[in-house]
């Protein structure tokens, strides 16, 4: 049947494993089979999911495996096994957000992308860890522990580095081969800088192309789903998966799903590539710098004509999204109140209010306490205007910046995070350096463009760094475009050496 | 603009009350105002309750485009101001009732802006002459669920089925100045709701309930402080919280207290109101735009269409009863006071006409006559309303078609619809089974005349003594013999004769 | 702007966040070091600009008034909606008792 060992299934991608199940070289079980194997084999060291779910990924295997034989149609990911950020409602599969509070909770529906992932063949390998209600870039505030990426600096030491956040889950499994692609939801870079730590490819499409249907909710005007992946390819057929009008969600776009996938052109002649002048921070990392400059040149060679752009608003963009963030989940969170579902905390003789109190500190994190407790100060009586309206203004200016400068150049090509993956526990004192993190991704969220991050190579400890394409609303393929290129050309092969 | 007199006795002298009212309307429509559960009243527990009523994690609202139609409806209803572009904040606070912590309702941008209605002058109810209140707007919003207390020692109960019906809050300008005036613009805006079909109108089942805003100063002295009782149901408890909250306000300012800007509830048991102590805690509503739901934007053919749809008003409707009909101001009054009455009485104005071959302004005083002083008064005397009616507009216009061609009397109509009543048979068909026919043949009525005359000849003689008031002995003993069946104009015109 | 304990003791209880001894205290350095970072946003001259209402440009979709169109956001699910709820009898949900 096949001479592919089961460690050389996992190398495989979503194109590899979809045309090789389509052609007979494997069957979907054997490929749901050594997925499940990784998976139970680097739990202990990555804890990259919070549940696994090997069952289902058989029986989605077995359901495609049988289509196949009966000759009929297979869809877009018939065969992939893939791992869904924990974030993502799965019927009678637990659904935590990683969060104590939700621990337990199994819903009874299942969100809108995720059932299009299954409709589409997919089968599922397990919920994927995450920063807890995806409020964090380095998942180290879930309640389920740390993920572990599997990436090591070379100097020689075993520093355990962060994945990258929030959908960290997502981007050390795909990194480490424990699933070939992954779902992701980026708010303000939770999909590009996790990639971007892991050496793997993500895409944030524009806002309003996935449904957010069914996927617990962090700030409803930036929340987006997205698909993690190791390559461009990988990511337009997931995308083209995911995304799709819902009538259920009122921010959803009423379009048609283009084929990103048939789309795909690295030749970029005619094409404008914007260079954000203010990306160009003080004292910025010399790799990152550097990589940058190897972004330019690789578009350059494409064909694109290299333009420079002004994004003037570029440093008020991480204050905005840390008033206007915080604001909705402070109100989206209102309803883990103990009530309905998930945990309560009841103390002996609590009333009604006291039991909401005690639930709810019992049952976040502290990241997440203190992002609700910002964002009830902003919304407060007095406060309100002068930062939730004003970060809307300014937010509306960062768009206008954008709009600005797409009417010089097709996409704009950035890094996508200012540093490399950094150590578990180095950012954590100081929330504010760990919000930093987002400088670059926060525009382009705040913007509601699609934005893609794709390895660009390795800096000089080893370790991935990224480079972040930014594009104009709806137009996704301009983004793989030129992300492809990108991957054309900078040829990254480096991937992690196996140490769990 | 006369200026209410009605003032408060106060022991330093005469207190104003100044009422503001909004009232919730729960408006008419099959589903939810942002999900697809039903909203019909009496269900079983948390029977109709969607995952989105109930909050569930990564759930969304969808507005529902009947009821933003019935609120632009009313609005035009009452003369006001559609916002084409309006938008959905959220209210925040937790609540037991309130499954997502946050209400989505209207504060910045609400659908229907400035409005206004008139209450008529009533003497009886001491209002001596009209009176405009305005109306500051009319947002939509969602109604919480429903808690019960008794059901068990130590827990309170959660009902959801309430959860997410749509409401309509009208508020008024703090216009009113007497119960009397409150409780007609309560009375008011219910009939205006009820000829809208915008709202049923039940206040015993809550589809209106009132939050009734009372202050009381001393005559041309600036706005008191003011205390909120809310969900007041009936126009009867709507007065008397006025009443016994502006005496109770006046008690404290006189006693030398201060008004505590507080909500309040009436207890109908005892007709009095007192502070909600669950409610009490500062309200910090951090109103901000709802992130899961778009900016509301009608456009001209939806309110063309909205306008089109709206059935003449009850003011309308009045003025053309009495202009165009002929009709007294208190019949006209009578039969436009509920949708339901006018419906009626038009199909019994049209049948009648058609019945009788005449123009409806030539039957109208006979109709309305006989609605009124007949029909409800038989009704009544049954214990029924005019909907459970058994005699039909169409059975009524056949009575009053044989009362106008003179086959029956007046008084023999009355002992038809009694029979018409029991039976639920036809007017013709009782009155040919019963022979109840009127004797118009001149021969058979003079024969009884000259009987009765030549019986009571002594008043035969006093009457022609002098004695005229006689004449209507000889007409009701004529009568009395002819069974009350003989034409009383003929009966009139024998006797005038053979009296001589 | 800055907050005081008081401060977060309040926003707390507004959040329905029980802090423990001290704990409120500990978060206002936290707390002020984001609120002075947030407040440059104050530099920013927004003069006629308009707050952002919809990051794309989109209007808000009406659906028709059909009881249970979609099963997934229709009712008629009592068990479902109750399935994982802390305390349910009777066909409701349980709280503790309220006064009001
Ligand atoms: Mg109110
Ligand atoms: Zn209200």
């Amino acid at each position: 049947m096949t001479d592919l060992n089961s460690s050389g299934l996992t190398d495989l991608g979503v194109a590899a494993i979809r045309s090789g199940v389509a052609s007979g070289d494997f069957t979907a079980v054997e490929v749901a089979e050594a997925f499940n194997a990784n998976v139970a084999a680097a739990q202990d060291a990555l804890n990259a999911f919070i549940v696994a779910t090997p069952d289902r990924a058989i029986e989605a295997a077995q359901a495609v495996d049988a289509k196949r034989a009966k000759g009929e149609a297979l869809g877009k990911m018939a065969g992939v096994p893939i791992g869904m950020k924990d974030l993502f409602a799965t019927v009678g599969v637990q659904t935590t957000a990683a969060s104590h509070i939700l621990e337990g909770f199994t819903p009874q529906y299942e969100s809108t992308v995720s059932a299009k992932l299954w409709d589409a063949g997919a089968g599922m390998l397990g919920k994927l860890n995450l920063d807890q209600f995806a409020m964090g870039s380095s998942n180290e505030t879930s309640y389920f522990g740390n993920v572990v990426s599997p990436w090591r600096r070379n100097d020689g030491g075993n520093a355990p580095l962060a994945p990258g956040g929030s959908s960290g889950g997502s981007s050390a499994a795909i990194a480490a081969r424990l699933c070939p692609a992954a779902t992701g939801t980026d708010t303000g870079g939770s999909i590009r800088q996790p990639a971007a730590f892991t050496g793997i490819t993500g895409i944030k499409p524009t806002y309003g192309r996935c449904s957010r249907w069914g996927v617990v909710a962090f700030a409803s005007s930036l929340d987006q789903a997205g698909p993690m992946a190791r390559d461009v390819t990988d990511c337009a057929i997931m995308l083209e998966a995911m995304a799709g009008f819902d009538p259920k969600d009122s921010t959803s776009l009423n379009l048609p799903v283009p084929e990103w996938e048939k789309g795909l052109n690295a030749d970029l002649s005619g094409k404008g590539v914007g260079i954000p002048r203010e990306y160009r921070m003080d004292g910025m990392d010399a790799d990152v710098a550097k990589s940058w400059d190897d972004g330019i040149a690789w578009l350059k060679d494409a064909g694109a004509t290299i333009v420079d752009v002004s994004l003037p608003h570029t440093k008020y963009a991480l204050p905005a999204y840390y008033i206007i963030a915080p604001a909705e989940a402070s109100s989206n969170l209102a309803r883990y109140d103990g009530v309905r579902y998930g945990l309560r905390d009841l103390p002996d003789g609590s009333n009604l209010q006291d039991m909401y109190a005690a639930t709810r500190a019992a049952g976040f994190g502290a990241e997440v306490r203190r992002r609700i407790l910002i964002g009830t100060y902003v919304l407060s009586a007095g406060f309100y205007d002068a930062y939730y309206t004003q970060a809307q203004k300014v937010r509306t200016l960062i768009a206008r910046d954008f709009a600005q400068a797409f009417e010089q150049c097709d996409v704009i090509l950035a890094p996508t995070a200012p540093s490399a993956a950094f150590a578990l526990g180095e950012n954590t004192e100081d929330p504010l350096k760990m919000y930093l993190n987002d400088v670059f991704a926060v525009p382009a969220s705040l913007a509601g463009l699609p934005a893609m991050s794709v390895p660009a190579g390795l800096n000089r400890e080893g370790l991935p760094l990224g480079l972040q394409i930014i594009g104009k609303a709806f137009d996704e393929q301009g983004v793989l475009n030129a992300g492809l290129a990108i991957e054309q050309r900078a040829n990254f092969t480096a991937r992690p050496g196996k140490w769990w | 603009m006369t200026e209410s007199t009605y003032r408060i006795q106060g022991a330093t002298g005469e207190w104003e009350v100044v009422i503001g009212l909004e009232v919730h309307a729960q408006v008419t429509s099959n589903s939810k105002l942002f999900s697809g559960a039903a909203t019909e009243f009496g269900a079983e527990p948390n029977a109709q309750v969607s995952l989105v009523d109930a909050a569930m994690p990564g759930m969304l609202p969808v507005p529902n485009r009947e009821c933003i139609r019935q609120a632009v409806r009313t609005g035009m209803a009452i003369d006001a101001q559609i916002n084409k572009w309006s938008r959905f904040d959220r209210k925040n606070y937790f609540y037991a009732d309130l499954p997502q912590g946050y209400q989505i309702s209207q504060l910045y941008h609400p659908l229907v802006g400035e409005g206004s209605l008139t209450i008529d002058a009533d003497e009886k109810a001491g209002l001596p002459e009209a009176k405009v209140i305005g109306i500051e707007r009319i947002h939509v919003e969602q109604d919480a669920g429903k808690l019960m207390h008794d059901q068990h020692p130590t827990m309170s109960y959660v009902d959801l089925n309430r959860s997410g019906v749509a409401l309509m809050e009208i508020v008024s300008r703090p216009d009113m100045r007497s119960p009397a005036e409150a409780g007609a613009y309560v009375a008011k805006l219910r009939q205006i709701l009820r000829y809208v079909g915008s709202c049923d109108g039940n206040m015993d089942q809550g589809s209106m309930r009132c939050d009734v805003n009372v202050s009381v100063r001393k005559p041309g002295d600036e706005f008191g402080t003011r205390t909120e009782t809310k969900n007041v149901n009936s126009v009867r408890f709507v007065m008397a919280t006025i009443e016994h909250e502006a005496a109770r306000q006046v008690d404290v300012l006189e006693s030398g207290g201060k008004i505590v800007q507080e909500t309040r509830l009436f207890d109908p048991g005892t007709g009095t109101t007192r502070s909600m102590r669950s409610k009490e805690d500062a309200h910090d509503y951090r109103y901000f735009p709802d992130p899961d739901l778009l900016p509301l934007v009608l456009d001209d053919a939806f309110l063309e269409d909205c306008r089109n749809s709206l059935p003449e008003l009850p003011d309308a409707k009045r003025a053309r009863y009495e202009g165009d009909l002929g009709l007294s101001t208190y019949n006209a009054s009578v039969l436009t006071a509920d949708v339901e009455t006018a419906r009626w009485f038009e199909r019994l104005l049209g049948e009648t006409a058609t019945a009788q071959g005449k123009q409806p302004a030539d039957v109208a005083k006979q109709a309305a006559n006989w609605l009124i002083s007949e029909l409800f008064g038989a009704l009544n005397k049954l214990g029924k309303s005019l909907e459970e009616s058994p005699v039909s507009p169409a059975s009524g216009a056949e009575l009053l078609a044989l009362v106008g061609k003179g086959t029956i009397s007046g008084s023999i109509a009355k002992q038809v619809l009694e029979k018409m009543l029991e039976t639920g048979d036809g007017a013709n068909a009782i009155v040919e089974r019963e022979g109840l026919k009127q004797e118009s043949d001149t021969g058979a009525i003079e024969a009884k005349v000259e009987e009765i005359l030549a019986a009571n000849a002594d008043k035969v003689e006093q009457y022609r003594g002098g004695k005229q008031a006689l004449f209507g002995f000889f007409v009701g003993q004529t009568m009395k013999a002819m069974q009350g069946k003989g034409n009383p104009q003929v009966v009139n015109e024998i006797l005038k004769t053979k009296l001589g | 702007m800055s907050v005081d304990t008081a401060t977060v003791a309040k926003i707390a209880s507004l959040a329905r966040i029980k802090l423990g001894e001290g704990e409120a205290a500990a978060m206002v350095p936290e707390l002020n070091g984001i609120l002075a970072w947030v407040d440059q946003l104050g530099e920013v001259d927004v003069t006629g600009v308009e707050p952002m209402t919809a990051v794309i440009p989109n209007t808000l979709r009406l659906r028709d008034d059909v009881i249970d169109a979609d099963p997934l956001t229709g009712g008629g699910i009592r068990d479902k909606v109750l399935a994982n709820a802390p305390a349910a009898e009777h066909g409701f949900f349980g709280v503790p008792k309220v006064i009001e």
